[in-house]
């Protein structure tokens, strides 16, 4: 693993995974991690459909507020138990969501976005109206805690904050393993140009399905663990500015990438409580940020230092393999790879390389060190 | 028949709300082609100003409307500049994303001057007309007449005049229009700053009915955007004829059925089409 973007990912997780150790005894702060950390589930699913594939789907707040509902209103109304009513909702949200996808993919770009935002409205118009099953304003109170068993408790904060940490690591590690995978490869290609990927012989209706399908279930259980955190769910949890609040994440944190939902939200989870007092103003100084970072660091802050990292990477492996060429014969039978980094290293003209030929010269003899001996 | 006549004029004075609205929206994909999506806070920003100068300041009604349609459309420019500009090069979902950060920054903006609370706006027309039976109020008859005289001005402006005719030039081909010497830069501002101004007067006219609130543009911005994805992205017909369809299926089923529905309705509507016709109904080739 010597990938220093794998390093950094698993570095940011355990950090994360720690911070109980720090903050036990505030239960406040505990619990805006673990929202965040809700949140940021969610975020991982639009990363699949908007990072991956490249479709601005703007109904990702309906199907988080779907999954707060199913479970705030199967524990509550119907007493049902937190994993059931869990494993319901999350089930109900990936059907939704497949539903929504058949009549929103047959749509592209614009169309796409606009198309899913009015999705996101109906979802939100149903909950904030439908006054007989959701209760409408007043919203869904005493949302159950998640029943544990034996010696396990989830009613403590921190009990509450490592199970959304194992199910948000299972959510990276499923990111991760898209990105890796065959599956993710198509994803990207559609990014890059949709025309393309179906010339090739790319399914490119299918994977859109299934990458839109992923996105609704993401943000299902993201808010279907929100609802028994918070322990209240309101309509403005299905709003489309929870959408937005979303997509703000992903662009700090860095479209595309595994790391970057994560940190996005963490980040702006902490400047949102930061602003508090000033809820209703925050976006005079939040607008400006999110246009100014679409603008001039449209990757997030993991693309800045991502491209930063490789940038090192690449100047380190070049640096090696510069070195391992001073120490054996240029001659040396190597595989392609080497070959082709020896050539990087020779395009550095300067004084080391020169004292390189020097060195070499008395092995390769040629026609360089030869004029320099004369 | 009195109800549905009474409320045929108040689809009419909506649709010509959504209308102006609508066109100015359409324009700006047009030209620039990006979905604005902070169409909505430019229409709240545009009954703000109106209201100030109506209510704070004392001017008479249509001078209101008028100053705030001008400052909007600084305001239009400024987008265009700030924010659209720098992108244009930019993939189509940077151009939504950074118009979903000027959306929250005009709302949080209003919120900050205006403060949170519905503010009510009286207007200077006051009255009844009977028209077989039904009374309608002066102030919706100001609105169709206001929208259909404003529409004509600018489908006079836009074929007639110079300026007008260049933004169809590049709504036509952009590297065409800019060969010949059209200033594609120049265009897109004009564009956005019209859109802004006709949002403008759509919204003067439509606050006293209403109430004025920051998140006023929300479900406005949804409802014209799906009027101009019914009408086809871009088409200034299909603008109109969807933007009146939708207002009078909206009130109509707001009278007859419930107003829920009513609510909802365009959404739905948006659905069926885009299940049937993923592009609109009245979708001309765009080339990208």
């Amino acid at each position: 693993m010597k990938n220093p973007r794998i390093i950094g990912t698993i570095a940011l997780i355990v950090l994360l995974g720690l911070t109980p150790l720090a903050f036990a005894q505030e239960n406040y702060t505990m619990r805006v991690i673990t929202v965040g950390m809700c949140a940021a589930i969610a975020v991982y699913g639009l990363n699949i459909i908007l990072g991956f594939t490249g479709q601005l789907n703007l109904a990702q707040g309906g199907f988080f507020g779907i999954g707060a509902y199913g479970v705030g209103l199967l524990t509550t109304d119907y007493d049902w138990s937190f994993w059931a009513a869990f494993v319901v909702s999350v089930i109900g949200t990936a059907v939704i969501g497949y539903l929504c996808g058949l009549i929103a993919l047959r749509t592209k770009d614009e169309y796409f976005a606009i198309f899913t935002m009015a999705i996101g409205f109906i979802i939100f118009l149903v909950i904030s109206r439908w006054e007989s099953v959701t209760h409408a304003h007043s919203g869904v109170n005493n949302v159950k805690f998640p029943e544990g068993g034996g010696i396990v408790d989830f009613e403590s904060p921190v009990a509450m904050f490592y199970l959304v940490f194992a199910i948000l690591l299972v959510c990276v590690y499923t990111t991760y393993a898209i990105r890796r995978s065959s599956v993710g490869r198509t994803l990207l290609t559609i990014r890059t140009s949709e025309d393309l990927a179906d010339a090739i012989g790319v399914r490119v209706g299918f994977s859109k399905q299934l990458a839109f399908a992923a996105s609704a279930v993401f943000g299902g259980i993201g808010g279907g663990l929100y609802a028994t955190v918070v322990g209240f769910i309101g309509p403005d949890s299905a709003s489309i500015d929870k959408t937005f609040e979303f997509l703000m994440f992903i662009l700090v944190g860095g479209m595309g990438t595994v790391a970057g939902p994560l940190l996005g939200s963490m980040i702006v989870t902490f400047l949102f409580e930061l602003f508090q007092d000033f809820q209703a103003y925050r976006f005079i100084v939040l607008g400006p940020i999110i246009v100014a970072l679409v603008i001039f660091a449209p990757r997030g802050i993991i693309g800045y230092l991502g491209g930063f990292v490789d940038k090192r990477s690449r100047r380190r492996r070049a640096a090696e393999a510069r070195q391992s060429t001073d120490g054996r014969q240029a001659s040396d039978p190597r595989g392609p790879d080497g070959a082709s980094k020896s050539i990087e290293s020779d395009d550095h003209s300067g004084s080391d390389s020169t004292a390189r030929n020097q060195s070499n010269a008395g092995h390769t003899g040629g026609s360089t060190s030869s004029e320099e001996t004369k | 028949m009195t109800l549905f006549i009474q409320q045929l004029f108040n689809g009419l004075a909506l649709g010509g709300v959504y209308c102006l609205a609508a066109i100015g929206l359409t324009l700006v994909f047009g030209v620039l082609r990006i979905p604005n999506l902070a169409h909505g806070a430019l229409y709240m920003l545009g009954a703000y100003i109106t209201y100030f100068f109506l209510t704070t300041v004392g001017v008479p009604y249509i001078a209101a409307i008028g100053i705030a349609a001008i400052m909007l459309f600084v305001v239009g420019v400024g987008l265009e500049r700030l924010v659209f500009h720098p992108l244009r090069n930019s993939p189509h979902t940077h151009h939504m994303i950074a118009a979903v950060g000027a959306m929250f920054f005009f709302q949080a903006l209003a919120q900050a001057i205006w403060g949170a609370d519905f503010r009510r706006m009286d207007t200077p027309i006051t009255g009844e007309l009977r028209i077989l039976g039904a009374e309608i109020s002066a102030q919706r008859i100001v609105i169709i007449v206001t929208a259909v005289i404003v529409l004509a001005l600018l489908a006079w402006f836009i074929k007639r005049s110079i300026h007008g005719q260049t933004i169809e030039a590049i709504e036509q081909d952009r590297v065409g229009a800019s060969l010949v010497g059209i200033n594609p830069s120049m265009v897109s501002m004009l564009t956005l700053g019209l859109s802004a101004l006709l949002a403008t007067i759509a919204a003067g006219l439509v606050a006293p009915i209403n109430l004025l609130s920051p998140t006023m543009g929300d479900a406005l911005n949804l409802k014209v955007f799906a009027i101009i994805i019914l009408g086809g992205l871009g088409s200034l017909p299909g603008a109109i004829v969807g933007g009146f369809a939708l207002a009078i299926a909206e009130t109509m089923t707001a009278t007859y059925v419930s107003s829920a529905v009513g609510e909802a309705v365009a959404f739905v509507v948006l659905v069926a089409v885009l299940a049937i016709k993923p592009n609109g109904l009245f979708t001309k080739a765009v080339q990208r």
